[in-house]
């Protein structure tokens, strides 16, 4: 799975993009993104208020429920601020 | 039609993208545009707009061809800049081509209004006391909300 992270999520992770293989458990974003909170300090910062967050699978905005596998493209994100 | 997206670092000319997009619909009567700009004040020395370049061309396409499908387009352009911007500087153009204004007002307004919540853009502005992530407004998400019911 391709991880991608933006803005600050980018920050505190320290890194832009990353591959990770989930756990068989894993099968939605929230689960992707407690998973991911359990990684380190970064990750914990990030990853503490999910509903700060905002999730993309494969280039299209997704709600935390949203069904994930192992090809998927996944990003997180605060709300944008463009325009 | 098919619009033009550009997004770029480099800044952009609205008159000779108005005169494009005539030239691509010359059956139009009207084009409709807006033209955002970097924002004064506040301490705000400069900013720096980065995105998710795989995922901005179709989210944009996505509203566009959706405003399409709304009001009977000959044409529209938009246009995002990324990278370093300071105060007074454009940022964003989109510019909508129709028969009529009504149609061209509207999609203008839709298509900007959509890209404000969906596009996946950020800023992080330079200020006085240093850098900040600029937050989503909720009123940016209720002016896209009100197109969902009309």
């Amino acid at each position: 799975m391709k991880l991608l992270y933006f803005a600050w999520v980018r920050q505190k992770i320290g890194r832009s993009e990353e591959h990770f293989d989930p756990a068989p458990g894993i099968t939605t974003v929230r689960e992707l993104a407690e998973a991911l909170k359990g990684r380190g300090a970064g990750y914990g910062e990030a990853f503490a208020e999910l509903d700060r967050l905002r999730a993309a699978v494969n280039r299209e905005h997704v709600s935390f429920d949203t069904a994930i596998s192992q090809d998927d493209e996944v990003a997180f994100f605060p709300p944008v601020t463009g325009g | 039609m098919s619009p033009k997206i550009d997004i770029r670092e480099a800044d952009f000319d609205a008159g000779a993208e108005i005169e494009a997009l005539k030239a691509r619909a010359d059956s139009a009567g009207a084009i409709a545009t807006f033209t955002g700009y970097v924002r004064g004040g506040a301490g705000l020395k400069s900013m720096r707009l980065e995105h998710y370049p795989e995922m901005t061309q179709r989210e944009i396409a996505r509203h566009v061809c959706e405003a399409g499908r709304r009001w009977p387009l000959q044409g529209v352009t938009v246009i995002h800049r990324i990278g370093p911007l300071v105060p007074g500087e454009r940022i964003v153009f989109v510019a909508v081509a129709s028969a009529h204004r009504a149609a061209a007002f509207a999609a203008c307004e839709f298509i900007m209004d959509y890209l404000k919540v969906r596009a996946p853009f950020w800023k992080q502005e330079e200020r006085d006391d240093g850098p900040h992530w600029v937050e989503a407004k909720a009123s940016d998400d209720d002016a896209a909300a009100r197109w969902k019911n009309s």
